[in-house]
């Protein structure tokens, strides 16, 4: 059985049908792209699966379940992280507490033993802080883990978002662009770290621009075009399909 | 971030310790008291503003339960002072969670116009069943016994708001620098990040509207047996707004902010006393100032000056 499993999912806004009736199912430790050009529908497909929004129809499942309509943070609790393409960074917290964040989770989330500063409590975000720290050089970060978030450059905030999502401990996760606006130094990096999540064994869904990253790291690939499914396949397949080069690829490339 | 947050907390129980002592008579006494007790409920009301993002204008109506059911309890059913204390904060906190849960599931200004709505009702609710409260007349309320000891002095009542206000301020520290308190600033900070990571953000956000309700209210019956006399004032819609005020003068998420905040606009009225009837056009003016040149709040702007965090 796959670990994501989409079928006939739609999205209506008013009459903007950003997404129309697409399937596709995910393996459990692939690297899965999702391209298509500006307005497709990619980051509406996101937002319906990690539960930003609620689908007008159809049905998506993560091992079997049905998790349409379910709220994000339950989403999390199944082990389903995401980044986003405009970063949603907490700008009132330090760096690390952003990532801090990430393992919200897998504490001890009690109001009262917190106030009362329960050594328990205490000594874990104490580990917790390593474990950040240790996440943010993970992603690249280690000059940054005492830094203000709102200090950051635009690059390192987007790997921020990364390590953050790495905090969750996902078994899937969802990266909105995560190259865009970075140099291509800064890209190439991004593409090593996709790659170095993915053998850790954490399946991968990648929204990207960058066709050479695209094409590097991809098992398969799944191409939107005005919120419908164009084609889905291997690299090779996918740059072979008419449909593809006369659509997308040949219009960009 | 809080590495010197603890170090304030030591500054502010040595001024709290050694202040009765260079007070010079009663009148600062009591001004220090209130200052406290403001300070208080400003710590809690500052969780929910500042570090959750979320407005409440109507906390004084949450105090005026407190305040009332320590005045009205013991005198017309004979309760304990503490039992009374403890069962308008369970009202209170009932109250909250009862209008805050569905409130939050809305987006946008309805929970300043519902909290804005219950403070309203509350204090019309105070003013009309003077039967029970006296009315717009207020009531007395009888004196506070605790393990056989009469809180009666003013340097009673001192050690007791300065002992809550330091807990106040450590436990207010505590919860900040905890997962539960990162959940909160996550969701303020943003809210689409902090509930794909897992938190539940309308419980959230509930819980941290409750707690404050409940801050008021005790605070609420502290100000009822120390001043000995409520009225309808104490939660009526200009005391909510000052309590607002209070956090946004001080420094929005910022726990020694609340702290000034309270101190100044405690003092200011007094101060202001001279203005004779436009005390109150001076205090505006004064806001409007500081919202012109400190918008970000008195402390978190000076730190940000002389280049260090909280
Ligand atoms: N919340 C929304 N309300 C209205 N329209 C939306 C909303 N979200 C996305 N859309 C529309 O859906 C379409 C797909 O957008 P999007 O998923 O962001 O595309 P992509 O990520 O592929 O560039 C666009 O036409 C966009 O305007
Ligand atoms: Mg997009």
């Amino acid at each position: 059985m796959a670990l994501l499993d989409v079928s006939n999912l739609s999205i209506h806004f008013g009459g903007v049908k950003a997404v129309q009736n697409v399937s596709f199912s995910i393996d459990a430790g692939i690297v899965y792209s999702v391209i298509g050009p500006n307005g497709a529908g990619k980051t509406t497909l996101f937002n319906l699966i990690t539960g930003v929004y609620t689908p007008t129809a159809g049905e998506i499942r993560l091992d079997g379940e049905s998790i349409g309509g379910k709220s994000p943070n339950e989403l999390a609790r199944r082990g389903v992280a995401r980044t986003f393409q405009n970063l949603q960074i907490c700008m009132n917290m330090s760096a690390r507490e952003n990532v801090m964040v990430g393992a919200h989770l897998r504490l001890d989330r009690n109001l009262v033993k917190a106030a009362l500063r329960f050594p328990a409590l205490k000594s874990r975000d104490r580990e917790l802080q390593t474990e950040a720290a240790e996440l943010m050089a993970f992603v690249g970060l280690e000059k940054y883990v005492e830094a203000r978030a709102d200090s950051m450059p635009y690059g390192a905030l987007k790997r921020l978002e990364i390590a953050r999502a790495l905090a969750m401990k996902p078994r899937l996760i969802f990266l909105d662009e995560p190259a865009a606006g970075l140099n291509p130094k800064e890209t190439i990096e991004v593409d090593h770290l996709v790659r170095k999540i993915a053998d850790f064994g954490v399946t991968v869904v990648l929204v990207e621009h960058d066709m050479k990253m695209v094409m590097n790291l991809s098992d398969r690939i799944l191409v939107l075009d005005y919120g419908k499914k164009l084609a889905e396949g291997s690299g090779a397949e996918v740059r072979k399909n008419p449909d593809v080069i006369a659509a997308y690829l040949g219009a960009h490339a | 971030m809080h590495k010197n947050a603890y170090f304030g907390l030591s500054i502010v129980v040595a001024i709290l310790a050694v202040l009765p002592f260079l007070l010079p008579n009663s009148f600062y006494m009591d001004l220090a008291i209130r200052m406290a007790i403001n300070a208080v409920i400003v710590l809690g009301l500052n969780l929910l503003i500042g570090f959750a993002g979320q407005i409440s204008l109507g906390h004084a109506g949450f105090l005026g339960i407190g305040a009332y059911a320590t005045a009205v309890l013991p005198t017309h059913f004979g309760w304990h002072p503490l039992l009374a204390m403890g069962a308008g904060a369970a009202v209170t906190g009932a109250l909250a969670a009862l209008v805050a849960r569905p409130i939050f599931k809305l987006k946008g200004h309805y929970l300043a116009m519902a909290t804005l709505g219950l403070g309203i009702i509350l204090n019309i609710a105070i003013r009309n069943e003077a039967t029970w409260t006296g009315g717009p007349d207020g009531m007395p309320v009888p004196a506070m016994g605790l393990l056989g000891f009469e809180l009666t002095s003013d340097k009673h009542w001192y050690w007791v708001v300065a002992i809550l206000l330091a807990v106040s301020v450590w436990a207010s520290l505590n919860l900040i620098d905890s997962p539960f308190g990162r959940a909160l600033r996550a969701l303020h900070g943003s809210e689409v990040a902090s509930q794909v990571v897992g938190v539940d953000v309308v419980r959230y956000k509930v819980a941290i509207f409750v707690l404050s309700a409940v801050f008021a209210s005790l605070m609420g019956s502290v100000t009822a047996h120390y001043v000995g006399f409520v009225t309808p004032n104490l939660a009526d819609f200009f005391h909510s707004i000052e309590l607002v005020t209070m956090v946004v003068i001080g420094g929005m998420a910022s726990v020694y902010g609340s702290l000034v905040g309270a101190v100044l606009l405690t003092a200011l009225p007094q101060a202001l006393a001279t203005f004779e009837g436009w005390e109150t056009v001076a205090f505006g003016t004064i806001l409007m100032l500081c919202m012109i040149f400190l918008p970000k709040g008195l402390v978190p702007t000076l730190a940000a000056r002389f280049g260090k965090g909280e």
